[in-house]
């Protein structure tokens, strides 16, 4: 079995980002950039797959800028075969993401993809239902568990109530949440391997593949900011101001 | 051209959510249909038609509907969009699952987890974690929205009383199945809904102590929750997270215990009218955005707060 993980290049989860003073974006200047921490979730749970000798191929896949590439190399370094570049210079919207996977899925034929179920820069959380609904396949989106039986997938999903288990077809689409498992790190001879592992470049319009936006942002902008309120010395002060002045309690 | 909104409903109680999904819906256009998708669903059907500005309720009842599950889910939306210029679902697991399925189908751009409708095609969100709101304008002909519930006003749940109509249902593409829920029962309110919740953080150091958190609940009527990282050791089930990529609250009152307020946490409750925060170390970051901050061992904190509620009067 091939498993394709799609990768994105986003903002490091620490990094705290400014929005630009012209309200035309958020500013990405000189900011760590990171795999999206989903993505790592795949990726870990593609190669787990693979090392129980469930798959024998992982396929990691970004779109966007040349820098990807450095995405792509962390997920060879953790222990994915090769990679696949798409690249633009464009900004993405998840269902011209999804087409182009898409596109790549038409070529490369997975039977499985993990996708991250958010990106943690726009919150989306749309991609991998996307791919799925543009492929007929079915969908195992949050899984917190999956499970091989029989050639189908058994996914455990984080729902709003607790967990849910669905059954699904092969092939899949899967995306992951935060306790699918722990990803691991890449070790120093691992990221030296990575290097010569090959990535092969495409971009979309190659692929034909009409990324003309259909959204605009308008502005981007500052949340209201919260200001800092007081410290109570003793829990009595705190539960008479609640009573009290804020009248919550 | 009217617009569509899925109801959230469990256990056959349509969620409170549903009425803030209207309210973001009539801002689009005043004619408002309600979709009650699932199997026996009428008593939920009736409820949504009590709601006020609803103009119409739409019943879907069929076997594979009951579960919500996305691709059965997303055939039927499809199969009712010409209808509508605009649909929209609450933002919990259920709409994030089907609507980006049914946004692909349609071939159009979901615009996920709105706060604010500027006008019919152009909506207000927040994207990295809340730390920047953006302004976008789809050019998509039906527009595919997850509703953010807690900054929406909700319509009044009574006095409405739109006809119910059935639908039929479409084809289940037969690619996935229901196997079973682990939910866990609480009698207390619901998160995202709850006027108060309390959450507890890793500084709990373990689920042995939660159930001092569960008591300070009881005792307001509140919800539990938690952070992820109080989730990922085990102390207490996933549904209690709240953060970006977890539950978004907005209550009158969050009482942050034991949580140092990485930005990954504030993106899910900083809308709280009023935040507490209790914790060991003054430097955390959760007390810049608290109106009252408690700078204390919460295995102190905790059991005290439990006496002084004890000893308050009745409001
Ligand atoms: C992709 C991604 C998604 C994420 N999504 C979320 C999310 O949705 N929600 C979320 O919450 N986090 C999320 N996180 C994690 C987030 O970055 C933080 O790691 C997490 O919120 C920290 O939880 P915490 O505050 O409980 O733990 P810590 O940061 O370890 O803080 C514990 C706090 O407890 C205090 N404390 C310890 N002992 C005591 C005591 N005895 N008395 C009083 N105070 C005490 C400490 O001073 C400290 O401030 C996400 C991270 C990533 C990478
Ligand atoms: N540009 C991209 N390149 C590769 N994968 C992506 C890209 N954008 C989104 N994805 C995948 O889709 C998931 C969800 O993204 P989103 O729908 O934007 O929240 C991510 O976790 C990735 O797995």
């Amino acid at each position: 079995m091939k498993i394709l993980v799609p990768v994105k290049r986003v903002v490091d989860y620490n990094v705290k980002i400014r929005v630009k003073a012209d309200q035309t974006g958020v500013d990405l200047n000189n900011v760590k950039m990171s795999m999206n921490p989903f993505d790592e979730i795949a990726v870990e749970e593609a190669l787990r797959m693979k090392e129980a000798g469930s798959a024998d191929e992982v396929v990691a896949v970004s779109i966007g800028v040349q820098q990807c590439q450095e995405t792509i190399r962390t997920a060879l370094a953790m222990g994915a075969d090769r990679g696949i570049l798409v690249k633009t210079d464009a900004e993405l919207e998840p269902l011209h993401v999804a087409k182009i996977l898409k596109a790549v899925i038409d070529e490369e034929n997975p039977e499985l993809v993990i996708l991250g179920k958010q990106a943690i820069d726009d919150d989306c959380n749309q991609t991998g239902q996307m791919l799925a609904a543009l492929l007929g396949r079915p969908q195992g989106t949050f899984a917190s568990k999956l499970e091989l039986v029989d050639g189908k997938l058994n996914v455990t999903r984080e729902v709003d109530a607790g967990l849910q288990t669905i059954t699904i077809d092969m092939p899949a689409i899967v995306t992951t949440d935060l306790r699918l498992n722990e990803p691991r790190y890449a070790s120093l001879p691992n990221i030296m391997k990575a290097k010569k592992k090959p990535i092969i470049e495409n971009t979309p319009e190659d692929m034909g593949i009409d990324i003309a936006p259909r959204l605009s942002v308008l502005k981007v902008e500052e949340p209201p900011k919260r200001e800092a309120g007081i410290k109570v010395e003793t829990v009595g002060d705190l539960v008479d101001k609640l009573r009290n002045e804020a009248g919550v309690i | 051209m009217s617009v569509l909104v899925i109801a959230d409903y469990e256990n056959g109680e349509l969620k409170p959510g549903a009425a803030a999904v209207v309210t973001a819906a009539a801002a689009i256009d005043a004619d408002v249909h309600v979709l009650v998708a699932g199997q026996d669903v009428g008593a939920v059907a009736g409820q949504a038609a009590e709601i006020q500005g609803v103009a119409k309720v739409r019943v879907a009842d069929a076997a594979h509907y009951k579960a919500m599950l996305a691709e059965p889910m997303a055939e039927l939306l499809r199969a009712l969009s010409g209808d509508y210029a605009a649909i929209l679902a609450v933002a919990n697991t259920d709409g994030k699952n089907f609507m980006p399925r049914l946004a692909a189908l349609l071939d159009v751009s979901q615009i996920s987890d709105i706060t604010e409708v500027v006008s019919a095609d152009t909506f207000v969100r927040p994207i990295y974690a809340g730390n920047a709101m953006a302004t976008v304008q789809s050019g998509d002909a039906i527009k595919i929205i997850t509703v953010r519930t807690t900054t929406f006003a909700k319509a009044e749940l009574t006095g409405g009383s739109a006809p119910v109509e059935d639908v039929s249902a479409a084809d289940d593409p037969g690619i996935s199945s229901f196997v079973k829920n682990e939910l866990s029962e609480s009698e207390r309110p619901e998160l995202t809904s709850a006027r108060i919740v309390v959450s507890g953080g890793r500084g709990m150091q373990s689920g042995d102590n939660f159930p001092m958190l569960f008591e300070v609940a009881d005792q307001l009527g509140a919800a539990v929750g938690a952070s992820r990282a109080a989730v990922d050791a085990g102390y207490v089930p996933n549904e209690f997270q709240v953060g970006q990529t977890g539950k978004v609250v907005a209550p009158e009152l969050y009482i942050a215990v034991g949580i140092s307020g990485a930005i990954q946490h504030l993106a899910g409750m900083k809308d709280s009218k009023v935040i507490v925060a209790i914790n060991k170390d003054e430097e955390a970051p959760i007390f810049q955005i608290a109106d009252f901050g408690l700078v204390a061992d919460l295995f102190k904190a905790v059991p005290e707060l439990k006496e002084e509620l004890e000893k308050l009067p009745p409001a």
